[in-house]
């Protein structure tokens, strides 16, 4: 993309040296081009912030005017309410399994796709295709049918004589079934880590080897640490993702059963949008944001410690 | 080295088999009758059953498919417009121009790429439903006019740096203004950044299930995605390869538009991505 732009640079500005700084920058004109952006963010991203925090301190429910409660939602929310304790511990461990093993596989493939070949990009584009269907229905119904109790994955045991297993069906197993989704479509995570592969300089491979380092040794300390700021950013983007998720459960299993896959994103929609209790709901995202925040932040934190940067983690 | 690059591919081709199957399983499953479809594991049905399309595009009631794929187009087409056109005026406001709380705003901006959608979402849904929105379009065209999603207007900024600000300036001595800049030298050059982000938008949106399902609640309005839930609600139990058809109906477009661009998808994620 870059030798693009900078061929046209030498093919339309022969030896524009002379830098006549004319163009003073009007503010004002900066100032048009990113007001559709300014609006944006103050009137759909910052008033409804500072709105969800207001009204989580309040009984709003869309039917009867709304008074402020004070901290009565979130008192209810951990004293009294079994389902969010529930909701809570069933999306920590979705996330808890489902982000690392998402990045371990993209990685792995990652790695194997790093090799000089010709038809590799035709691995690279299979491998890409599931995630691009991310959350569509479409998926979620697929995978339904092929985990349901007379479905595919069952078909496929039995034809090697194994019992066939209760997928959706076992409160202990339907979590770790929709798990499995989110890691099938790791596309971009691996597109990703194929391109900091790329950027290892090929000396530091050579001087490994000539050190009569083993290749699981290479990994470890050349290739790995290399990779951590890739890992960091990517651990962070699919943890916020992974907080969220909705469709899966939603369609797939209804959040059942026994309310083994009842996600976070599923229950904030049932008391949003079913039940309208607004106040209490977003009283629950806020509870929400605050753990992406500490998950975040600790991650950012704990980072110095085992995330490698060449230049002292100062880039820009 | 040979041995290893044919092991090499050898994995890669048996993991490939292993990611596609499901896919491939679903499109063969469209065209096998209902009761071959968990009795076999393979790929060729024993016997094609063509009628599954045409049923299932009949979905449920009185709306069919070509209500759903309307409405899903005339929902994906106006917002994949508006974002390319607004990210790009605002990645150039960024990228180009020195103004008074630049660094603060692009902090920002960047910050709400990772700030959860749930947080906002009830507050939005009570500003639109005030306005009167709700079951219309406008909820997905009014966030796309005011570039709300970060991702394309840092994607749009990230390419616009790569380009060199000499062009600019030879530009200026033509007597371009600041826009003649931003339509003659910049919007060329940047083509296939906008290419990224009209793919990328134009594969979310289509998929899009949650926003669609709280803001859109006739089903003459229905996108392709609320209408498949429907159909599985309807038919789930019984016309396997009806919803199977849908299903692959529904996701081809998406498909289509991955094979024809998909060297800009994986542009898109590394200029993005690497430099987050």
């Amino acid at each position: 993309m870059t030798h693009q732009s900078a061929q046209a640079a030498g093919g339309q500005t022969p030896g524009s040296e002379g830098k006549r700084r004319k163009r003073k920058p009007g503010s004002l004109v900066a100032y048009l081009y990113i007001s559709p952006w300014l609006i944006g963010f103050i009137v759909l991203t910052l008033v409804p912030f500072v709105a969800s925090f207001i009204y989580s301190f309040t009984d709003y429910n869309m039917v009867r005017k709304q008074t402020f409660v004070g901290l009565a939602n979130y008192i209810e929310i951990f004293t009294k309410d079994p389902v969010f304790v529930q909701s809570l511990r069933v999306t920590l461990l979705y996330v808890v399994i489902a982000v690392p093993l998402k990045l371990i596989v993209a990685l792995l493939v990652a790695m194997l796709l790093n090799v000089k070949m010709r038809g590799i990009s035709i691995y690279r584009t299979i491998y890409y295709l599931p995630s691009i269907l991310g959350g569509s229905v479409a998926v979620s119904v697929l995978w339904r049918f092929m985990f349901m109790r007379e479905g595919l994955v069952n078909e496929m045991l039995s034809y090697f004589s194994l019992p066939p297993v209760n997928w959706l069906g076992d409160p202990n197993l339907a979590l770790f079934t929709i798990t499995l989704l989110p890691v099938w479509e790791f596309g971009s995570s691996m597109v990703l880590f194929l391109a900091g592969l790329k950027q290892v300089p090929a000396e530091l491979y050579e001087a490994s080897k000539v050190d009569g380092a083993s290749r699981v040794r290479t990994f470890f300390s050349v290739t790995l640490p290399l990779l951590t700021p890739i890992v960091l950013f990517n651990l962070i983007m699919q943890m916020i993702n992974a907080f969220q998720q909705f469709t899966a459960a939603f369609v797939i299993t209804d959040g059942g059963p026994m309310k083994s896959t009842y996600l976070y994103g599923m229950m904030l929609y049932d008391n949003a949008f079913q039940f309208f209790k607004m106040g209490y709901a977003s009283a629950q995202s806020w509870i929400l944001f605050l753990i992406i925040l500490v998950f975040t932040f600790v991650l950012f934190k704990t980072s110095n410690r085992w995330a490698h940067y060449e230049d002292g983690g100062d880039g820009k | 080295m040979r041995r290893r690059k044919l092991w090499t591919v050898i994995v890669l081709s048996v993991f490939s088999i292993l990611f596609l199957y499901p896919l491939l399983w679903l499109i063969s499953s469209s065209f096998k009758p209902n009761a071959d479809i968990f009795s076999s594991i393979s790929l060729w049905p024993r016997e094609f059953v063509w009628d599954a399309y045409a049923r299932g595009w009949q979905g449920v009631g009185r709306t069919n498919f070509s209500t759903f794929f309307g409405n899903t187009l005339l929902l994906v087409i106006p917002v994949v417009v508006l974002t390319a056109a607004s990210s790009l005026l605002v990645a150039y406001g960024f990228a180009r121009f020195k103004f008074r709380g630049k660094g603060l705003l692009f902090t920002l901006m960047i910050s709400t790429l990772m700030l959860p959608d749930a947080v906002i979402m009830i507050p939005r849904y009570l500003l639109f439903k005030e306005f009167n929105w709700l079951n219309t379009y406008l909820p997905f065209y009014v966030p796309a006019l005011l570039a709300v999603n970060a991702f394309f207007v840092f994607l749009l900024v990230q390419f616009l740096r790569g380009i060199p600000r000499d062009l600019d300036e030879a530009a200026v001595i033509d007597g371009c203004n600041s826009f003649g800049i931003l339509v003659r030298v910049l919007i060329p050059l940047a083509a296939p950044a906008l290419v990224s982000v009209c793919i990328f938008q134009f594969i979310w949106t289509w998929n899009e299930f949650f926003t669609a399902l709280i803001y859109i609640n006739s089903v003459s309005k229905y996108t392709v995605a609320l209408g498949l839930r429907m159909v599985l609600d309807n038919e789930g139990a019984v016309n396997w390869n009806q919803v199977m058809a849908m299903s692959v109906v529904t996701i081809l477009p998406c498909i289509a538009v991955f094979f024809m661009a998909q060297k800009y998808f994986v542009e898109g994620i590394a200029t993005t991505g690497l430099k987050g």
